[in-house]
C-alpha cells in the first residue's frame, strides 16, 4: 500500500503539491488525473524517492520514503515514462535486460523472462533487436513497459505512458494495459491528463489541480457526485469535445 | 634512435630530468636553429664519428639559447657550438667577462667548459645597403646619428637584449625615429627592396655578400666579441678525452669569418644541404660527400619516413595520455560541480599558455627531446577531451539518468552502459579535435628536440628555405587530414549505432 499524508512540495516559490493525502490499495490501479502543472507527476517522483517532500510523509508498505530507505523501496517499483524513456544507444532487448544484468541474472533466465514479457506486450523478438528510434511510439511504449516489469516489481508507476501516442493507438493500448494490469495484480499508479484513460484504467482516481486534491473516488463517484463544478468541467471538457489532438 | 612508447610514457608520468648523457657511449651534439649552428654541429658530429670513441647523436635545431643552455646543464646534450658573447651576457650574465679563459673559469663550477675560438666571430652588426651607405656616407655606427630619419627593422632578440639595440642606442646616443621588429628572413627582402634602411645582422651571415650589404663599423667598440667556441659538459670531456682533443684540433682556429659566411651561404642560398656545407669545412674531408641529386632525394624520403614515425608517436602517445586523463577528468567535473569548474578552469588556463612557452617550461622538469614534448602536447590535448566529456555528460536527458537510478544499475554500470555511451558523440568530437590540433602543435616539438615534422620546419626557417618548410608542413597537414578521416571510421565503432 502506498500512502501520502499531508504532503507538500515546493519548487522555489511555486507550490507543486499542497497538503496532499491519498491511499493506493494493493493490487489496484490508481489514476492521478489533472492537467499539466497540477502536480500529478510530482507525486510519482516523491513515491520513487527522486525528490523529497518539504512536509508530510510518503510511505510504501508502511516504510516511510527517505534517503535511507529509498534504495530498498525503489527495488519494488517499475517506472514507465512518456515515450518509453528508452536508451537510444541500446537495442530494445538491451534496454529491457539492463536491470536483470545489473542483478547478474544468468542469460537463459533473462531470455526466458524477456520472451514472456514480449508475448504479454505483443512484441516479437525481431522488433526487440531494433533500436528504439526504429520502432513506432506505441511499440516503444510497450518496450518501456517490458523494461519496467523485467524484475517483476509489485508496484508499477506510469507517468503519462501514452501521452505521446495518437488517439487510435492510444485507445488500443489503453485496452491492452487494462487487461494487463488486471492479469498482473500489481499496484499501479498511473498519471494522465486523459479522462477517458482514467475512466478505463482507474479503480480509483484522484483529481488534482494546482497541487491540491479536488476529489478522490471511482470514476462513477467523480462523474455522478462531483465535489465541485470544476470536476464536472474537467470531465466534460474532454469527453464532449472533439478528439484531443495527439500529444499534449 | 628514439625512446620507445613505454619509455616515452614513463617520461610522461615520472618527472625524470634528462639523464646524464655521455654515459652510454653516446655524445649528444646540440645546435640552435640557425644555419651556422647546424653546420658547426654537423662538423662536430662527423669528427666524433671519425674518432670512434663514442657514437654521435644529433639533437639539432633547438629553439634558442634558453633551450640549449637548459639542455646542456641537464645533460640532455653534451656539447654544442656557442659564442663567447652569449656565454658572458646570457648564460653567465656577467658582461665583464671578455676572454675565453675568464669565461672558461666561470663555467667550471657549472660542470661546463669551452675550447678556444674556432677562428671567427659572429658578432651582431648593423648593416645598410651598399649603395645607400655610399650615398649617405654611412661607414660607422656613429654615422647613423646624423640620419635619424632612417627606417630600422630589428629581430626581436636584438631589440630586447642589453647587448643589442637598447645598449647600442645608449652607447652611441642614437635616435632613429622608426624602429620596428621583423623576422630576419623578411628583413632581408625588405632591405633589398628599399623598404627598410638599417637592420641587425650577424657578421658571418651568408646573405651579406649576395645582397650587397655594408656592415657599419663598431667604431666605439660596443658589440661584445662573439667568438665561436665549443661548449661542452666536463663529464663528456673527461670521459672521451681523445674525442675532445680531436675536436679542438679539427675546429679551433680553422675558419675565419668570410669562409664561415661562405659556408652559411652554401646552405642558405645555394640549396646545399647542411651535410654538404659541413663537408666544405676546412680539413673535413668533404670531398667524400656526394653532391645533392638522386641521393638527396632518397635521403629526404628516408628522413621523412623517420620524421613521420616520430610525429605519429608524438601525436598518438600524447593524445592517448590525454584520453586516459581527460575522460576521467570530465567525469569528475560533471559529478562534482564546484571542484569540476575549478578543474576545467585550470585546464583552460593551461591552454592559454602559448605552446612554445609550455614546451620551454618542460625543460627544467624533463630535459629536452620527446619526453617533455609529449608532456606538453598531452597537457594541450587535455582541454578539448575533458571539456567535451563534461559537456556530453551534462547534456544527457535527466529522465534517462533517473531511470538508471530506478533500474538500480549502480554507479559503474550506469557510467559505462548509460552515461559514457550517451555522451560518446561529444567525447569523440573532443578526441578528434585534440588529435587534429595536436598534429599541428607537435610541429613545435622540434624546438626542444622532440623530433617530428617540425624538424624540417625549423630547419627551413633557419635556411629561409620554403621548400624545406613545406616538406615539413605539408605532411603535417596531410596527417591532420588523415586523422580526421580515420576518426570518421573510429566513430562507427565508438559511437553506438542507435545514436548515429
Amino acid at each position: 500500500m502506498i500512502a501520502l499524508r499531508e504532503v507538500t512540495k515546493r519548487f522555489g516559490a511555486a507550490v507543486a503539491l499542497d497538503a496532499v493525502s491519498l491511499d493506493v490499495r494493493p493490487g489496484a490501479t490508481h489514476v492521478l488525473l489533472g492537467s499539466s502543472g497540477s502536480g500529478k507527476s510530482t507525486v510519482l517522483r516523491l513515491i520513487l524517492g527522486l525528490a523529497a517532500p518539504d512536509a508530510g510523509v510518503i510511505s510504501v508498505d508502511g516504510t516511510p520514503v527517505g534517503a535511507a530507505t529509498r534504495d530498498g523501496l525503489v527495488a519494488r517499483m517499475g517506472y514507465v515514462v512518456q515515450d518509453g524513456g528508452l536508451y537510444p544507444h541500446l537495442t530494445c532487448a538491451d534496454n529491457v535486460a539492463l536491470a536483470a544484468e545489473a542483478h547478474r541474472w544468468p542469460r537463459p533466465r533473462i531470455a526466458a523472462r524477456m520472451a514472456a514479457l514480449a508475448e504479454m506486450a505483443g512484441l516479437d523478438a525481431g522488433m526487440l533487436r531494433r533500436y528504439p528510434r526504429e520502432l513506432s511510439g506505441g511499440q516503444r511504449q510497450r518496450v518501456g513497459l517490458m523494461r519496467a516489469l523485467m524484475l517483476d516489481p509489485p508496484i508499477l508507476l506510469l507517468d503519462e505512458p501514452l501521452g505521446a501516442l495518437d488517439p487510435i493507438v492510444r485507445a488500443e493500448l489503453q485496452d491492452q494495459l487494462g487487461r494487463l494490469f488486471a492479469g498482473l495484480a500489481k499496484t499501479v499508479v498511473l498519471v494522465t491528463h486523459d479522462v477517458r484513460e482514467a475512466a478505463r484504467l482507474g479503480h480509483t482516481i484522484t483529481l488534482l489541480t494546482g497541487g491540491r486534491v479536488v476529489q478522490q473516488g471511482t470514476f462513477a463517484d467523480l462523474a455522478e457526485r462531483p465535489a465541485s463544478p470544476f470536476v464536472t468541467q474537467f470531465l466534460t471538457a474532454q469527453t464532449l469535445a472533439p478528439p484531443a489532438p495527439a500529444g499534449r | 634512435m628514439r625512446p620507445g612508447v613505454g619509455l616515452a610514457l614513463s617520461a610522461l608520468l615520472l618527472s625524470a630530468p634528462g639523464t646524464g648523457a655521455a654515459a652510454d657511449g653516446v655524445i649528444r651534439v646540440g645546435s640552435k636553429s640557425f644555419t651556422e649552428s647546424y653546420i658547426l654541429a654537423e662538423v662536430v658530429a662527423q669528427v666524433i664519428e671519425q674518432v670512434g670513441e663514442a657514437r654521435a647523436e644529433r639533437r639539432v635545431g633547438l629553439g634558442g639559447t634558453g633551450v640549449t643552455q637548459r639542455a646542456i646543464e641537464s645533460g640532455a646534450i653534451d656539447l654544442y657550438p656557442e659564442y663567447t658573447g652569449t656565454l658572458a651576457h646570457v648564460i653567465l650574465k656577467d658582461p665583464s667577462l671578455r676572454t675565453v679563459e675568464a669565461i672558461r673559469a666561470r663555467l667550471e663550477p657549472r660542470g661546463l667548459t669551452i675550447g678556444d675560438s674556432l677562428g671567427f666571430a659572429n658578432t651582431y652588426a648593423l648593416a645598410v645597403r651598399e649603395d645607400r651607405g655610399t650615398r649617405l656616407g654611412l661607414r660607422t655606427v656613429s654615422d647613423l646619428a646624423r640620419h635619424p630619419e632612417l627606417r630600422a627593422a630589428f629581430s626581436s632578440g636584438f631589440l630586447e637584449r642589453e647587448d643589442g639595440w637598447p645598449g647600442l642606442r645608449a652607447h652611441y646616443g642614437l635616435a632613429l625615429h622608426r624602429v620596428g621588429v621583423m623576422e630576419h628572413a623578411l628583413t632581408y627582402r625588405a632591405i633589398a627592396s628599399g623598404d627598410v634602411d638599417v637592420m641587425d645582422v650577424f657578421s658571418t651571415d651568408g646573405q651579406l655578400e649576395r645582397l650587397r650589404l655594408r656592415l657599419l663599423e663598431d667604431d666605439r667598440g660596443f658589440f661584445p666579441d662573439y667568438s665561436a667556441v665549443l661548449l661542452a659538459r666536463r663529464e663528456m670531456v673527461e670521459r672521451f678525452p681523445r674525442t675532445w682533443a680531436r675536436l679542438r684540433e679539427a675546429l679551433e682556429g680553422r675558419i675565419d669569418g668570410r669562409r664561415m659566411a661562405r659556408l652559411n651561404a652554401m646552405a642558405d642560398l645555394d640549396g646545399k644541404s647542411i651535410v654538404e656545407a659541413a663537408g666544405a669545412f676546412p680539413g673535413s674531408g668533404g670531398e667524400s660527400i656526394p653532391s645533392s641529386g638522386a641521393r638527396g632525394r632518397s635521403a629526404l624520403v628516408a628522413e621523412l619516413a623517420a620524421l613521420t614515425r616520430d610525429h605519429l608517436l608524438l601525436v598518438l602517445i600524447s593524445v592517448g595520455a590525454a584520453i586516459v586523463l581527460g575522460i576521467p577528468m570530465g567525469i569528475v567535473a560533471a559529478r562534482y560541480r564546484r571542484a569540476g569548474q575549478l578543474e576545467l578552469s585550470v585546464i583552460a588556463m593551461l591552454q592559454t599558455v602559448p605552446a612554445l612557452a609550455l614546451l620551454m617550461f618542460m625543460i627544467p622538469l624533463f630535459g629536452i627531446g620527446q619526453g617533455p614534448a609529449l608532456v606538453a602536447l598531452a597537457l594541450y590535448a587535455l582541454l578539448p577531451i575533458a571539456r567535451n566529456t563534461y559537456a556530453g555528460l551534462m547534456a544527457i536527458d535527466r529522465t534517462l539518468l533517473e531511470i538508471a537510478w530506478v533500474l538500480r544499475l549502480g554507479r559503474v554500470r550506469r557510467l559505462l552502459r548509460v552515461e559514457l555511451p550517451l555522451a560518446s558523440i561529444a567525447i569523440m568530437a573532443g578526441i578528434k579535435t585534440a588529435a587534429v590540433t595536436t598534429v599541428g602543435t607537435a610541429t613545435l616539438a622540434a624546438f626542444i628536440g622532440g623530433g617530428g615534422y617540425g624538424t624540417l620546419i625549423v630547419r627551413g626557417l633557419a635556411l629561409d628555405d620554403t621548400g624545406t618548410i613545406l616538406a615539413g608542413a605539408a605532411p603535417a597537414a596531410l596527417m591532420a587530414l588523415a586523422f580526421h578521416g580515420l576518426f570518421e571510421l573510429v566513430d562507427r565503432v565508438a559511437i553506438p549505432r542507435g545514436l548515429r
